[in-house]
């Protein structure tokens, strides 16, 4: 074994990668037990045992609703994150497409689940606005305006940034749309639970939230849509969730959802206050890495989101090693991705392909101890320090052969 | 399953042979930076025969890995035999890898190549140029 990782201490096991998926929350896992147990009949069915089930899911509806500030008969329950997305696009383009405005504005660094089926609208005619952001991962609200067209009919701006943590001005995009009479969707997958939301306050149409994100099971999210709006369904079948969602309901994973989010909000500021000062303590750790610099807005930033890039590595080999450590984390190299391309927000951002190739994202939760957080620091600056001598890049920026792309703190 | 065979792990923790040789008779880098994988091999000649050779890698752990395995299989060979080693024969040996991966192990192959083929013109040898026509673009990203 390569000396540095002989030489750790106490072996740690540290989950750092919550922007990927949550660990369920144990009181979201008993009811789904308990709804497994005894509440298993259909909600469609028109019985005692059936409507049970039905009471479970609509309780769910005013849980969810009420964490968003919206009313129950404006949420959908939906296999998660990226359904609720495609279902939200697909949506606003079927309303434009009846009044011939077939433009839509959106962002360079959204999800796939937005990208891609922003993609298919336009192999169908539609024209699409990808705005850039500047280096900190934000859109300028000028050229929003100027994006917007008397043809728009959707903005679908990420409220949360799932790689590099940034917090999008989703209020401000929000005044801007209702001015212009145009429907806005936020992708809120890496904010829901985490960042208070509000959806009439910040005036959004349609948003999309998926419960494995705050400690809710996995494959079942929820789409928020303003009332008046007519939801064209993507899945066709029965009559479940109004018509608009065809499917028999997965009501344990809705019943979990519901109370992984009851929790989350409860605990919304006090999570926050928590999560933020061992962020801004690791991040304060790892710049102290010569040639290393943070991804995404210093202020503006998801509480769990740490990202940084490092020069003269690549972030496979230094996930490998870090997981070798105990500590699971993800990175926007290609390698990592099975593409030859790295990330496309760390290229957004500017970040040059080779070192957006040596990223690595922490994405911690609450629980983090500060004990946790140095076993992090030291590990990553060992690892960092171990690639970069095996480097043959690393060699040219420290010969002087090439030039550095970052200042050295 | 794991991503990676156990011996693909093996080699990559306790990569043989890092480092570089002062002096060294034959330097071969390929791959960029822009791509995410470069490696650069080391040759110690003598008589025709590999004696020593190290290896430097930027890249993922499939590409620390081939190159740990590829150093191993031509150290004490001949430098015509190092010549006909394949990427197919590396990953073979590592216990195969993951299919979207084999891209980054090619480098390892047309690194030992590259040093060969300087081995040859710091020392004049005279050889034909089809042997290491694959070389070419061996600093673009391998768009398999
Ligand atoms: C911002 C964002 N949108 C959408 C998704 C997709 O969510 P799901 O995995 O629930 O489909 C994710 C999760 O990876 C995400 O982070
Ligand atoms: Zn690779």
């Amino acid at each position: 074994m390569p000396a540095i990782i002989m030489k750790k201490g106490r072996y740690m096991k540290i989950y750092a990668d919550n922007a990927a998926t949550t660990k369920i929350s144990k009181a979201a896992l008993d009811t789904m037990i308990k709804v497994m147990e005894e509440k298993y009949g259909n909600p469609s069915s028109l019985y005692e045992i059936g409507q049970n089930a039905k009471n479970i899911i609509e309780e769910a509806r005013e849980t969810v609703a009420a964490a968003l500030g919206a009313s129950p008969r404006e949420i959908i329950f939906t296999s998660g994150g990226s359904e609720s997305d495609n279902q939200a696009i697909i949506t606003a383009a079927a309303i434009g497409e009846k009044k011939g405005k077939k433009h839509i504005v959106s962002t360079a660094i959204e999800h796939h689940a937005v990208l891609h089926t922003l993609n298919k609208l336009k192999n169908k005619g539609f024209s699409i606005t990808l705005l850039p952001v500047d280096n900190n991962g934000l859109i300028d609200l000028e050229e929003l305006k100027n994006a917007i067209t008397d043809d728009t009919c959707l903005v679908s701006v990420m409220f949360v940034n799932n790689e590099i943590g940034v917090i999008e001005p989703i209020e401000e995009i929000g005044k801007i749309c209702r001015e212009k009479g145009v429907l806005f969707h936020t992708d809120a997958v890496q904010a829901t639970g985490h960042i208070k939301i509000d959806v009439g306050a910040m005036n959004i149409d349609m948003l999309s939230l998926s419960a494995h994100k705050f400690h809710g099971p996995k494959g079942i999210g929820a789409l928020y849509f303003r009332k008046g709006i007519p939801l064209t369904a993507i899945i066709d079948g029965g009559a479940q969730e109004r018509g608009k969602r065809a499917g028999t309901e997965n009501v344990p994973a809705i019943a979990g959802m519901a109370v992984a989010l009851k929790e989350a909000t409860e605990a919304l500021e006090s999570n926050a206050e928590k999560t933020i000062a061992v962020r801004d303590y690791i991040i304060d750790g790892l710049n102290k890495i010569p040639y290393a610099e943070l991804n995404g807005d210093r202020i503006k930033r998801a509480p769990s989101n740490i990202n940084f890039c490092f020069e003269g590595i690549e972030g496979e080999s230094l996930l490998l090693l870090l997981d070798d450590k105990g500590i699971s984390a993800s990175s926007g190299s290609a390698c990592t991705s099975g593409s030859l391309d790295p990330s496309h927000v760390l290229l957004a951002i500017g970040r040059p392909h080779e070192v957006a190739h040596g990223s690595l994202r922490l994405s911690i939760d609450e629980n983090l101890t500060k004990e946790e957080a140095d076993y992090i620091i030291k590990s990553v600056k060992d690892t960092v320090e171990y690639l970069r001598n095996m480097s043959p890049l690393w060699r040219d920026l420290v010969t002087g052969k090439r030039k550095h792309i970052f200042e050295e703190y | 399953m794991a991503l990676y065979s156990e011996k693909v792990m093996d080699h990559f923790k306790n990569p043989r042979n890092v480092g570089i040789i002062e002096n060294a008779d034959g330097i071969g880098e390929v791959g960029n930076p822009v791509c995410g994988d470069i490696m650069k091999i080391y040759l110690k000649i003598d008589n025709g025969i590999i004696k020593d050779v190290k290896f430097e890698t930027f890249g993922c752990g499939s590409a620390i890995a081939s190159s740990s395995m590829a150093t191993e299989m031509i150290k004490g060979k001949t430098v015509e035999e190092a010549l006909l080693l394949t990427n197919k024969a590396v990953t073979e040996a590592l216990d195969g890898l993951p299919a979207h991966k084999i891209h980054c192990s090619v480098l390892a192959e047309e690194a030992i190549k590259s040093a060969v083929k300087d081995y040859y013109d710091k020392n004049n040898v005279a050889y034909d140029n089809s042997i290491f026509k694959g070389l070419d673009n061996a600093t673009a990203c391998h768009r398999h």
